[in-house]
């Protein structure tokens, strides 16, 4: 009798916490250092970070937000990054084919807060906006390390013109 | 018929609402939906005001083939939504701009309409991520006089 109660709120259950994990969000760790210093400034302990799907639901993204997005090389995998420019922005990139990029329509150049540690547009290019998965709010976890991850842009990797 | 009474009925009929909306949420998600599509990019193949059945098991599994016809993200306006054949996996050799030969990128798809003079698809805007494919379609389900699948054996 009990494992058919057992079941039966199962199958009930189940559908409420995925979606709740697919509209609101959801808790990831991070790996890697190529967010470093915002996220996982020692190599050593991981970070933890609330991600927002609510957020990023009608693909209202700024600059300097930090945002997961599936990676453009390889499906299965969820990248973490900043937003530097929007669409119809100009930005001097580091290393790729151009020295200038106009970020097309629907796309957004991102890149990873370690210059030269990170593998972002620099590399693969604008990425398109539907490939957005969710917008990093806060650092859960550890503890001492809790704390809301503003939307900022260093001065020198600012777009060097902006549309809007 | 008491306050409560009436409060404990409408939460009951809220949860039940809840758990159908989430259970629907599911389904069209992970399973498989149904898509109307519109445009010429697709004829003869597809017309418009075609209802289509698609599954999202096989994108979300890596395992689609050349020639499956798939419903994609558009590259350039997310809110937007394509549906195109699969005409090149990764590795490939494509003609993309001005018949220039290319290779399809990893992690990349090569999208084109079956109707090539019409269509705006890879041959404009490039390879297309995987990461931007909802679902591959399975079968047409209306109108009803048209009813038939759409996979390869």
């Amino acid at each position: 009798m009990w494992i058919r109660n057992l079941l039966r709120s199962m199958l009930l259950g189940v559908p409420i916490g995925v979606t709740f994990l697919d509209t609101i969000g959801y808790v990831a760790r991070v790996e890697g250092i190529s967010m470093q210093p915002a996220l996982n400034p020692e190599s050593t302990n991981t970070d933890y970070v609330f991600l927002s799907r609510w957020a990023v639901k009608d693909y209202r993204i700024q600059r300097g937000d930090i945002i997961s997005l599936v990676s453009p090389k390889d499906p299965n995998q969820k990248i973490i990054k900043r937003v530097v420019a929007l669409e119809g922005d100009i930005v001097s990139t580091l290393g790729y084919k151009n020295q200038y990029v106009r970020v097309p329509e629907g796309h957004i150049w991102v890149e990873g807060d370690h210059t030269g540690h990170t593998l972002d547009s620099n590399t693969f290019g604008p990425v398109s906006l539907g490939l957005v998965n969710a917008r990093a709010i806060c650092i859960v976890w550890p503890p001492e390390r809790w704390q809301a991850l503003e939307a900022k842009i260093p001065n020198h990797r600012k777009p060097v013109s902006t549309q809007k | 018929m008491g306050f409560t009474s009436i409060l404990g009925k409408t939460l009951g009929f809220a949860g039940c609402a809840l758990q159908y909306a989430c259970f629907t949420h599911c389904t069209f998600e992970y399973v498989g939906d149904f898509v109307m599509c519109s445009g010429p990019s697709m004829e003869p193949t597809l017309e418009t005001n075609n209802i289509l059945f698609t599954e999202h098991i096989t994108p979300r599994m890596q395992r689609l083939r050349r020639g499956d016809i798939i419903i994609a993200k558009c590259p350039t306006n997310p809110k937007q939504n394509i549906c195109k054949r699969i005409t090149g996996l990764p590795g490939d050799k494509v003609k993309g701009h001005f018949m220039r030969s290319q290779y399809v990128p990893r992690g990349h798809v090569w999208l084109e309409g079956d109707n090539s003079s019409n269509s705006s698809d890879s041959r404009i805007y490039g390879a297309v991520p995987q990461g931007l494919i909802r679902s591959r379609v399975v079968c047409r389900v209306w109108p009803l006089d048209k009813i038939s699948t759409l996979t390869q054996v």
